[in-house]
């Protein structure tokens, strides 16, 4: 293992930022791993500080294929983790939506373009990222649909969903769509926890992630063949939005099947403890996301649902 | 009349209200050219607050000069003004990056597809910003260039010192201006002062701006006088001046001043030690547009923005 510092920024009053990366192997870059860019990315943290330790100790077994080198990134923004702020800087950038970045930009752009210059040569991307929303997902692989996308590839993770979506005005200046406009093969990686680590969750990302380097010949490591991927559009998901406002009561858990008809969850007044609202699924399939927090808003979406799949 | 264009029940006891006022001149009964005015996109940009009531002060007091309609939309992001938050409390999302929206989307998505719906059909729509906290920006139209030839002959009579044209950010894809622009409404996006609070007078060269404009296209029957002409940021370049370290800034010049090559514009300082890390220096004359009012800055952040290479500004008689 070789450790590398990517880009340091120093800070008044704060000890220098220093954004590090861990390479494995000698030969062609060959994939990279980049963890949160948000300073709540706590479990996609704990999943790249995972792959450290088992790359490490693959390493050391002389299991990293010859020729073949890997990249992880544990962290990009230690300086909002640090202090519990989601965005960087007194400014608030989000950094994640910065690439491929300016090296004579503000100061976030200039933390993206240093790590984008960095890693824009590796064949393989892939960034452990989160909904913009606060929710549980069913662990998938996300890609955009720019033309560049292979969600043949994607189905190597063996996770159970492959997402594919378009792209909007705003994905352009994520690192997903830069890799994939210079030809890395990039994969977003969600997992069902954002600021908590879930122990589950995170086993399951981090043998994805080593299962699909196994499969692309980079490392040698026995594991679980997982699942045989479902790809999905955008199209394919259907939300169900909340007809009030109040308390959450959520009794549908993501990753189950539930038929129509069936109570997904309670909407409670705040005030008066009665039902508002029974939110009932409006069709067949698998519950996808989750609305996590206990209090939601009016036409917010409770759930996203696999339209007519079983399990 | 105040009229609500969107509602929707947030989780406990409050409806989050998008309102506006609608003014019209007498006997239009709803026919007839319609201006819009909006503002507070950005809860933390309060220029807008003044201007709106400006407006609808002035047309009150003399409501024979209107022959249109004019729609004042104060606050887009009610409560995102209420606790000074350029987002979306709580979604912690941009609410100009989510235009047009979506009428089956989460709440906010449905409030920007609303404000599209009723902005529909406006022969202009000014969409009225302040600058962040960090810098302080003098009162300036804003345009994409792909829709500069639509619309820098509505922004000449603004009343601005600047026509800054392919500025980024708020001419983005997903924002209101755009949105409106494709969808054929002429949008202006003005910005001014400072985030969190009002400049007076600011605010009253962009209202009569405003005035003028609508006098131009015949909603406003009292002819404007002392309206000057705005340099137009094609005529010259802009110049981004940011940090090159990190530490405190302290300017040396005031803002919306001239100058010249090798002039000091400030520098940049480390308290505890004391000492000077960096002199910033004008690489060209020019006029500072923007200038950073926030002193702690990290390495890139923005100083100063320059624009060279221009013409002195005319009124409008002199025209």
């Amino acid at each position: 293992m070789f450790a590398e510092d990517i880009y340091t920024l120093s800070l008044p009053y704060r000890e220098d930022m220093a954004i590090k990366g861990y390479r494995f192997g000698k030969g062609e870059q060959s994939a990279c791993i980049v963890g949160p860019m948000r300073g709540n990315g706590v479990q996609q943290m704990y999943i790249c500080a995972k792959l450290v330790k088992a790359l490490k100790e693959l390493e050391a077994k002389g299991c990293i294929c010859s020729g073949k080198e890997i990249m992880v990134i544990p962290v990009v923004n230690s300086y909002s983790m640090n202090i519990g702020m989601r965005f960087f800087g007194v400014e608030a950038a989000d950094i994640s939506r910065q690439f491929p970045g300016r090296e004579w930009g503000d100061t976030a752009e200039r933390i993206a373009a240093a790590v984008f210059n960095r890693i824009k040569d590796y064949s393989f991307g892939i960034q452990l990222t989160s909904f913009h929303t606060a929710g549980d997902s069913v662990p998938h692989i996300r890609m955009i649909e720019n033309g560049y996308q292979n969600a043949s590839l994607a189905n190597l993770f063996g996770l159970p969903f492959v997402v594919v979506r378009k792209p909007r005005p705003i994905d352009t200046k994520t690192l997903n769509y830069n890799w994939q406009n210079r030809k890395t093969a990039a994969f977003s990686l969600y997992t069902n926890s954002n600021e908590a680590v879930d122990e589950e969750s995170a086993k399951q990302s981090e043998a994805a992630i080593l299962r699909f380097l196994t499969r692309m010949g980079m490392i040698r490591y026995e594991s679980h063949s997982g699942y045989i991927s479902h790809v999905l559009t955008q199209e394919d998901l259907t939300d169900v939005n909340t007809m009030c406002g109040g308390i959450f009561r959520r009794k549908a858990r993501v990753g189950h099947e539930v038929r129509y008809g069936d109570a997904m969850a309670e909407i409670i007044d705040p005030y008066k403890g009665n039902a508002k609202e029974t939110i009932l699924a409006p069709t067949d399939g698998i519950v996808f996301f989750a609305h996590s927090e206990s209090l939601i808003a009016e036409g917010d979406v409770a759930y996203q649902l696999v339209h007519r799949l079983h399990e | 009349m105040v009229k609500t264009v969107f509602s929707i029940g947030l989780s406990t006891g409050e409806n989050l209200v998008i309102k506006k006022n609608r003014l019209e001149g007498e006997g239009l009964q709803g026919k007839g050219r319609r201006v819009a005015i909006v503002s507070g996109i950005h809860g933390d940009e309060l220029e807008g607050q003044y201007v709106c009531y400006e407006v609808i002060r002035r047309v009150k007091e003399k409501p024979e000069y209107l022959e249109g309609i004019l729609d004042v939309y104060p606050a887009l992001n009610p409560i995102g003004i209420t606790v000074a938050d350029r987002m979306i409390p709580k979604l912690e999302k941009d609410l100009n990056r989510m235009f047009p929206g979506s009428g089956q989307g989460a709440a906010f998505e449905r409030a920007a597809a609303a404000i599209i719906q009723d902005l529909e059909g406006a022969s202009l729509c000014i969409d009225v910003h302040a600058s962040s906290r960090f810098v302080k920006e003098i009162p300036q139209v804003r345009i994409c260039e792909e829709f500069a030839d639509k619309l820098i002959p509505y922004a000449r009579h603004m009343n601005v010192d600047m026509v800054w044209t392919n500025a980024t950010e708020t001419v983005h894809e997903s924002t209101l201006a755009h949105s409106m622009n494709v969808k054929g409404v002429p949008t202006l996006v003005v910005e001014m002062g400072l985030g969190m609070r009002i400049n007076r007078s600011y605010g009253k060269q962009v209202v009569d701006g405003i005035f003028s404009l609508l006098y131009e296209m015949g909603i406003w029957k009292k002819e404007p006088h002392g309206i000057q002409y705005p340099v137009l940021s094609t005529d010259g370049e802009v110049e981004f001046i940011r940090a090159e370290c990190s530490g405190m800034f302290i300017p040396a010049i005031e803002h919306s001043h001239f100058v010249k090559r090798g002039d000091k514009i400030g520098e940049i300082i480390t308290p505890i030690e004391g000492r000077t890390e960096k002199e910033i220096i004008a690489g060209k004359d020019g006029l500072v547009f923007t200038l950073r009012e926030y002193p702690m800055v990290s390495k890139g952040a923005l100083l100063a923005r320059i624009l060279t290479d221009i013409r002195p500004k005319r009124t409008r008689e002199e025209e």
